[in-house]
């Protein structure tokens, strides 16, 4: 049936039949069970071909460059690729065995040849990751050793710096000659390496990470919760009127969600900021002093007040479509049975919009989990978010692999969110607008 | 919402209590939008009402920010009007040249999202498709995973897209796509497929598919079958996932500030740096612009939202 559209209509038109061996056959005396087969093999690949184009593009252009990232952070080649004498001492001698006159002699002899490549600063920075402070080290010990060195290599070293000997170097040193390492992921979590190589707490100056993770965590908790409170009164309003009048006011919803992202964020840097809208609004009711103007931008508030007008939509939406499907006369009967109003709403109503509710409130949750723009413009210091932190790493201090540890556990995160989703809700059922 | 004839007097209270609090936050949904539009207007270099612009007066209005759009970055702003004077703007005001990098990129990585989108979309909807929740999983994840993490992976690969090919002990030469307008336009097709992929396959639920069997019945080739019957019924959603995804590359600047170069300043980009360098109420005009485009998307929007609905046979809501 080369040419047929439907296999499955022509096997059931020309059917035929019983051979002698009781199988059943097509008009063209194959088995139907390998005709039918076939044709749904067929009707598989064709469906398979379609969206082959667009899965390929997307794992070329996002599952690649994210692939990309996650081998970034265990990528570790600053130190291993410029130093490759000291790195193969390290690698032939355990943990613990001090630098011998052969180690001072790879490290001088790798120092020299850096120097002369004009690698020494990559190698002072991978370094510097780890031990603040001994970039210098590396950069003017590459200056003096172009001049030349003589053994003993160790008091050659020595007499330029007497930092040499610090064993927390050799042990930073060591953690940096391998070719990939986990310690950009131990760094994410505040722990850093002793000299003994145990992995303990970092310093208490240097621990921010965990406290931006918790703080990441619960902002996005506050302004779920902010985008529930205000988004639970709109749909149910949204969903009890009649379609005429809620299409009139689903446009006040609709419209914020069509508005570019910066220029909500740019509306409330004007209404918040202390000679704004807000703070003179209120001076001008007397609510506030013309000198105790609120500080309510550049700060968390800030970043609460923005994030939650921006993803209220998301929450009012999908609350919407289930609080539509639910039958007023359940609450009707309830009411009818003696139930005061807020016992039917809390027994009968509210149990019936969870679907939405938790659909909602993941999806606001998993948004504003990643949110950078936002905190960045409005957030000051105290308002910023783990993701303000990976664009630091990537913009500014140019620690790459940082970043892309950073951005590796929030990807993970979000990904076991996004599953729940899935689960929960299905990627099918999400709806825009 | 009518309040049932057997309500007490409190629960009249409450609801016009609950009627209040619905005003109210609608109110904090549009105000914030609605008040940029005005103080666009404003004739002084501040954020806030003049006093001139409270009592209504004339002379606390001007159009010195939009001007102000076209003069900035120009090489020689006050040099009398004329045709030299508006090809000065088109060839040197940065806000101008934001607009034709935008349009450029929103435009192409339209094309590219709407159509390797919708044919995915006809594939996913079809029942036999095989793993079609995980390849779904895949084919959304863009909309889901935070714009800062997809930025940080591609400018690792768009710095240099050879580089996985050295996993496997390759070591070609290649150029680099960042910096180039292909390199932005393949980020924003990327970050627009979710949203007509979403679209499109919602339109393909209440499709009959009994209409391409006709249509099959009747002669036509599987080709006639897909452009005379197929098409005309999804192009409403193939339409609002082309906006949705036109608008998402028109409003993105995280993939733009890290893999653009200084030829692919858009818009937002623009924005980004008025905001965090010298803000001006240039920007409130900027974003009025913004404003009233999205009110003409929204209402496009809107409107083909209904024709399919109509065109399926569904009651239109």
């Amino acid at each position: 049936m080369p040419n047929a559209i439907d296999p499955h209509a022509a096997i059931v038109t020309e059917a035929g039949g019983l051979d002698q061996g009781g199988t059943l056959r097509t008009a063209d005396g194959q088995p139907l069970k390998a005709a039918l087969a076939r044709s749904s093999r067929r009707a598989r690949r064709r469906a398979f071909l379609l969206v082959l184009p667009l899965l390929l593009f997307v794992l070329l252009t996002f599952v690649l460059p994210i692939g990309q990232m996650l081998q970034r952070s265990v990528k570790n080649d600053g130190f291993s690729a410029n130093m490759p004498q000291i790195s193969a001492w390290f690698a032939a001698n355990p943990r613990g065995t001090p630098p011998d006159e052969a180690a001072w002699a790879a490290l001088a002899g790798d120092l020299q040849a850096a120097a002369e490549a004009r690698t020494i600063g990559v190698v002072g920075t991978r370094v510097n990751y780890d031990m603040p402070g001994t970039r210098s080290l590396f950069t003017s010990a590459g200056r003096q050793i172009r001049r030349g060195i003589e053994p003993p290599y160790r008091e050659a070293l020595l007499a330029m710096d007497e930092d040499w000997a610090d064993p927390k170097l050799w042990s930073v040193m060591r953690e940096a000659s391998s070719a990939y390492t986990a310690n950009f992921y131990l760094a994410a979590l505040d722990r850093t390496r002793d000299d003994a190589g145990n992995i303990v707490q970092a310093p208490e100056q240097q621990r921010i990470y965990v406290t931006l993770f918790q703080r990441t965590f619960w902002l996005s908790l506050v302004i779920t919760a902010t985008t529930f409170l205000l988004g639970f009164p709109i749909a149910h309003l949204l969903a009890t009127l009649p379609m005429r009048k809620s299409n009139l006011l689903m446009i006040l919803v609709l419209l914020p969600f069509w508005t570019s992202l910066l220029v909500r964020t740019t509306a409330w840097m004007v209404l918040l900021q202390q000679q704004g809208v807000v703070n003179d609004i209120l001076v001008w009711l007397g609510v506030i002093g013309n000198n105790q103007r609120l500080q309510m931008i550049f700060n968390q508030t800030g970043t609460i007040i923005a994030m939650t007008h921006i993803l209220l939509p998301f929450m009012i939406l999908p609350l919407y479509s289930v609080m539509r499907t639910i039958n007023p006369s359940y609450v009707r009967a309830a009411r009818s049975l003696g139930a005061t109003s807020w016992t039917a709403f809390r027994r009968i109503y509210f149990p019936q919009t969870l679907p939405g509710l938790g659909a909602g409130a993941l999806l606001v949750f998993i948004l504003a989990v990643g949110y950078y723009i936002t905190p960045a413009l409005v957030g000051g210091s105290s308002g910023q978010l783990i993701s303000n932190l990976i664009a630091m790493h990537m913009t500014q201090t140019l620690n790459w692999s940082m970043a892309a540890a950073l951005a590796t556990l929030l990807l993970v995160g979000v990904l076991i969110l996004y599953w729940v989703y899935d689960r929960l809700v299905g990627i099918d059922n999400l709806k825009l607008g | 919402m009518a309040l049932p004839t057997y309500a007490s007097p409190l629960e009249k209270v409450w609801h016009y209590a609950y009627l209040a609090l619905c005003a109210a936050i609608f109110f904090f949904l549009i105000a914030p939008i609605v008040v940029v539009i005005p103080l666009s207007f404003n004739a002084e270099p501040y954020f806030t009402f003049t006093d001139k612009m409270l009592s209504f007066d004339p002379e606390g209005y001007s159009l010195r920010w939009y001007r102000s759009l076209l003069t900035f970055g120009m090489a020689n702003p006050d040099a009398p009007g004329g045709l030299s004077w508006w090809a000065d703007a088109w060839q040197n005001a940065k806000w101008v040249k934001a607009a034709k990098s935008s349009i450029i990129i929103g435009f192409f990585s339209t094309i590219l999202a709407t159509v390797l989108g919708t044919l995915a979309a006809l594939g996913l909807s079809r029942p036999e498709m095989p793993f079609r929740r995980i390849i779904m999983a895949v084919l959304i994840s863009p909309m889901i995973v935070p714009i800062i993490i997809t930025a940080t992976g591609m400018f690792f690969f768009y710095s240099n897209p050879c580089e996985p090919l050295t996993w496997i002990g390759l070591n070609p030469e290649c150029g680099r796509l960042a910096g180039t307008y292909l390199g932005v336009i393949l980020a924003h097709a990327t970050l627009g497929i979710p949203f007509v992929i979403i679209t499109v396959t919602a339109t393909l639920i209440g499709f009959d598919q009994s209409l391409n069997r006709a249509a099959a019945s009747l002669g036509a080739n599987p080709r006639t079958t897909f452009f005379r019957i197929t098409m005309p019924l999804i192009l409403p959603g193939v339409i609002s996932g082309a906006l949705f995804a036109f608008v998402t590359s028109f409003d993105e600047v995280v993939a733009v500030l890290f893999i653009a170069g200084p030829d692919q300043q858009t818009i937002p980009r623009q924005m980004w740096n008025g905001i965090r360098e010298q803000i001006s109420p240039a920007i409130l005009a900027v974003a009025t612009l913004l404003v009233i485009f999205s009110i003409a998307l929204l209402t496009t929007v809107e409107l083909l939202r209904r024709r399919s609905e109509r065109l399926r046979g569904l009651t239109p809501s």
